[in-house]
Parts: C-alpha cells; sequence; structure tokens
C-alpha cells in the first residue's frame, strides 16, 4: 500500500529465532518446535494463569524460509493458539499472519468480532503483504468465520479468503491437497480428550464461588441454641465444605467428561443428575453425624451447585446456541436459586436439629 | 456430533432459497454440516445442529442467510445482565476482562 506505514513484530519476542529481510522490511521468523519455554506456558494457562496476558505481537511472521508464493496462514495472538499453529508447520515455508485479538483464541475472538473483517483488512496493508507475497490468497482457520466475511475481505484488499480446517492438526493434509478441506475437517467436534482438557480452567472460574459457599457455610455453622458456638460451626465445616467441592467436581469435572452419555440436553439437568449422585455419597459419609438438615443442606448445595456449573459448561462446549442456551437459563435458574435459598434454610435449621 | 445435540427448537437460522446463487461460502463455513450444496443452490439438511455462531449470514454476500447470532454461553449470558452491549466474549471494549471465561 503505498503511503501506509509499515510495522512488524518485535525481533525480540522470546520465541523469535531469526529474520529474513523482504522488500517491505524485516519479518521474524519462528520455528514450527516448541521449546520447554513454550509448553511451560501453555500448561500454565491451561490452569487459567495469566491467560489474558499470554500474547504474541501481532503482524507477519516468517516459518522456515518462504517466498512470495508460500501461503500465508492467518491466526490470533493467543500465545497457545499461534503455538498449536506452528507446531503443525515443520519441514514447511510459510507466512503466519497474526491479528490483534487481544490474546483471545480465534472461535471467540471472531464472536467476538476482534477476529474480524476490519483487523485482518488493516492487518493486510500494515504489514504491506501485498509486497511480500504475489497469489493473493490468504488461509484462515474456518472458525474465523463468525467474524470475517470473506468477500468483504477482497474488496478490501483483493486478497482472497480461503477457509482452512477447523483444527490446526489437518493443516499439513490441507495444504498438501491443494488447500482442500474435507467434510471432516470442516466440522466441529467434543471429544473426551477435549473436554478433558478444558476442565482446569473451568473448575479455577467456579472455585472462588464454591470457597466463598464453603466458608459462608462454616461461619454461619455456629449459629444455633446459645445464638453461636464456634464449637458446633468447627463440627459442621467438613459437612459445608465437602457439599462445595461436591457441587464443583460434580459440575466441572464429572458432567464434563460424562457429557454425551448423561440424558436431557440441557446442561444444568446433566450437572443436576451427577450432584445428586454426588449428594447421596455425601449422606453416606457424613451419615453417622446424626444431623438429617444438615445433610438434607448439603445435598441440595451439592444438585443446584453441579448444576449450576455444569450450566456454564455451555460456553465450553461447541455445539450449543444462544438462544438454546436463554431457554435453558429460563427454565433451569428458579430451581437452582430456589435451591440456594432451601440450603440456606436447612442449614441454618440444621443447628438447632 | 450425533451424539452431542442441543435444544433445537429456538433457532433462529432462516434461509431464503430465492437469493441463492450457489456460491457454496455457507457450506464451507458452517462448523456442523448444516448447509449442502443441492445443485447450484444451497439446502438446510440439519437445522437442529445450527450453534447460531453466524459465520454463514456474515459470509453470503447475497444476504440469503438471516440468524441471530451470539454465543451459546451461560457465562457470557448472565455477565451480560450486569453491563450493557451484547452477549460476547473475551474482553470489554475498553481492553479489561469481563472476567467471563474466553
Amino acid at each position: 500500500m503505498p503511503g501506509s506505514k509499515v510495522t512488524r513484530p518485535r525481533l525480540d519476542q522470546p520465541f523469535v529465532t531469526g529474520s529474513i529481510d523482504t522488500l517491505t522490511g524485516t519479518v521474524p521468523v519462528v520455528p514450527a518446535e516448541l521449546t520447554w519455554r513454550d509448553r511451560r506456558g501453555g500448561h500454565k494457562v491451561r490452569w487459567g494463569i495469566g491467560r489474558y496476558t499470554y500474547t504474541v505481537d501481532p503482524g507477519l511472521y516468517a516459518v522456515g524460509s518462504p517466498t512470495d508464493l508460500s501461503p500465508v496462514l492467518v491466526t490470533a495472538n493467543y500465545k497457545l493458539t499461534f503455538d498449536a499453529l506452528r507446531r503443525t508447520l515443520t519441514g514447511r515455508d510459510a507466512w503466519i499472519l497474526v491479528l490483534d485479538t487481544r490474546g483471545i483464541n480465534v472461535w471467540c475472538a471472531a464472536g467476538k468480532g476482534t477476529f474480524g473483517t476490519a483487523e485482518l483488512v488493516s492487518r493486510v496493508k500494515s504489514s504491506g503483504l501485498a509486497q511480500v507475497v504475489s497469489h493473493g490468497v490468504l488461509v484462515l482457520p474456518q472458525l474465523g468465520a463468525t467474524g470475517v466475511a470473506a468477500h468483504e475481505v477482497r474488496r478490501g484488499t483483493g486478497f482472497r479468503v480461503l477457509w482452512g480446517p477447523v483444527r490446526a492438526a489437518d493443516l499439513p493434509v490441507f495444504l498438501d491437497a491443494g488447500m482442500r478441506a474435507t467434510a471432516e475437517m470442516r466440522t466441529v467436534t467434543f471429544p473426551l480428550r477435549d473436554r478433558l482438557a478444558l476442565i482446569p480452567v473451568e473448575a479455577a472460574n467456579v472455585v472462588a464461588l464454591a470457597l466463598a459457599v464453603a466458608a459462608g457455610a462454616v461461619v454461619t455453622g455456629g449459629i444455633g441454641p446459645g445464638w453461636y458456638s464456634v464449637a458446633r460451626a468447627l463440627e459442621r465445616a467438613p459437612i459445608g465444605i465437602a457439599a462445595a467441592f461436591a457441587a464443583i467436581i460434580a459440575g466441572t469435572v464429572v458432567t464434563p467428561a460424562l457429557l454425551p452419555w448423561l440424558p436431557c440436553r440441557m446442561f444444568a439437568v446433566k450437572g443436576a443428575i451427577v450432584g445428586l449422585a454426588a449428594a447421596l455419597l455425601i449422606d453416606l459419609a457424613f451419615w453417622s453425624a446424626g444431623a438429617p438438615f444438615s445433610l438434607a443442606a448439603a445435598g441440595v448445595v451439592a444438585v443446584a451447585g453441579a448444576s449450576f456449573a455444569a450450566m456454564n459448561f455451555t460456553g465450553t462446549s461447541t455445539f450449543t446456541s444462544l438462544h438454546g442456551v436463554e431457554k435453558e437459563m429460563r427454565l433451569v435458574m428458579p430451581w437452582q436459586a430456589l435451591g440456594a435459598v432451601l440450603a440456606v434454610g436447612l442449614w441454618i435449621a440444621g443447628g438447632w436439629l | 456430533m450425533s451424539d452431542l445435540r442441543y435444544l433445537e427448537d429456538v433457532i433462529t437460522l432462516q434461509f431464503d432459497v430465492d437469493k441463492c446463487t450457489g456460491c457454496g461460502q455457507c457450506a464451507l463455513v458452517c462448523p456442523h454440516g448444516v448447509f449442502v450444496m443441492d445443485g447450484n443452490r444451497a439446502k438446510v439438511v440439519d437445522r437442529g445442529a445450527c450453534m447460531e455462531c453466524g459465520a454463514c449470514a456474515l459470509n453470503c454476500a447475497f444476504g440469503a442467510i438471516d440468524v441471530k447470532s451470539g454465543v451459546g454461553c451461560a457465562a457470557a449470558i448472565i455477565a451480560s445482565y450486569f453491563r450493557r452491549g451484547d452477549v460476547s466474549c473475551g474482553p470489554d471494549d475498553t481492553g479489561g476482562s469481563t472476567g467471563v471465561c474466553c
């Protein structure tokens, strides 16, 4: 673009191993092989640590020794996404064009519009891409289509958008097949290993809520005859803490793992079923305490809490719609709220009975 | 994905076959195989699998597809109760995180 300023990613980012010169300036080179440092960073963000700042500079990068005929692969500036892409490029020469998605993965950023038409058009221009490659083709991850209108990119830049596979792992086959994806590569699935990989971050999202419930149960557990007794609070604490954590494990670990095999399509109902099993286990474990109201409260917390946590897994899943989730929430949230009120009432009554 | 399906009767996807030119973009971008090409027109073959992501409508240059799109995410919907704007993921426009998961 004559007159427009070309900007490049920094060369001093830790994963950059070299640079190559193009007509429009120096482009950082990144290897297809991940280092132990890349992997450690990936493990940390899967537990929710520093997820919103795990980024790479937007702009143009090179893998191998790309020429003006090498493919341009477009991705997000979440480093986990960037790494998932480049690790599929072993032995290949390619350009990677990183969009500024504020550190968010492609699909979520496309839904938000940051992995979007406007950002892609301006990034193609600011990277001087038209002077770097001669083929005029951009390969985008298919899930970016929620934010990018291919026909508008063509109008804005002259580049044609080709939709790559959903999963980066299918890129080598896609590229070798003359940039053609099979129907399978175009379809989103949600296999067990993906569901399991998402459990840590899912649990981390609700652990604060569970701690608050557990703390609330312990503190209010002292209420009873004679107004307040620390001894009574400590005596009942294990039941309250067990209920809060049973709800989390049932809703964010067991429900996602068993998702296809649990009855009913509503996630909240799936979670409630697992929560009911957890409630029975708690009641069995604490049966000898002889505290029927406390055990009933713990059971309600397990069921309603697991139901709520499982409902939040809708956003993590790959097949729920906005209007479906709104319907589910309309149907189940009154029951979850009733469960919360009931649990508090039973728990306070448990101080006497 | 046959064993993982969600609530189907509230899907807002609408397809106007009369506006379709047969370019095939919708069938390419849909991650759930809702569209297939049937001769020189697209055809909806699995409406219930639609997750209302909006990729098809955005990439239809001819306005043949309409869907009230958004994220099927309870956490994002709950977050939208507390702030103005659409149901969506990620940091808000001021650059800060909304606390929603992705």
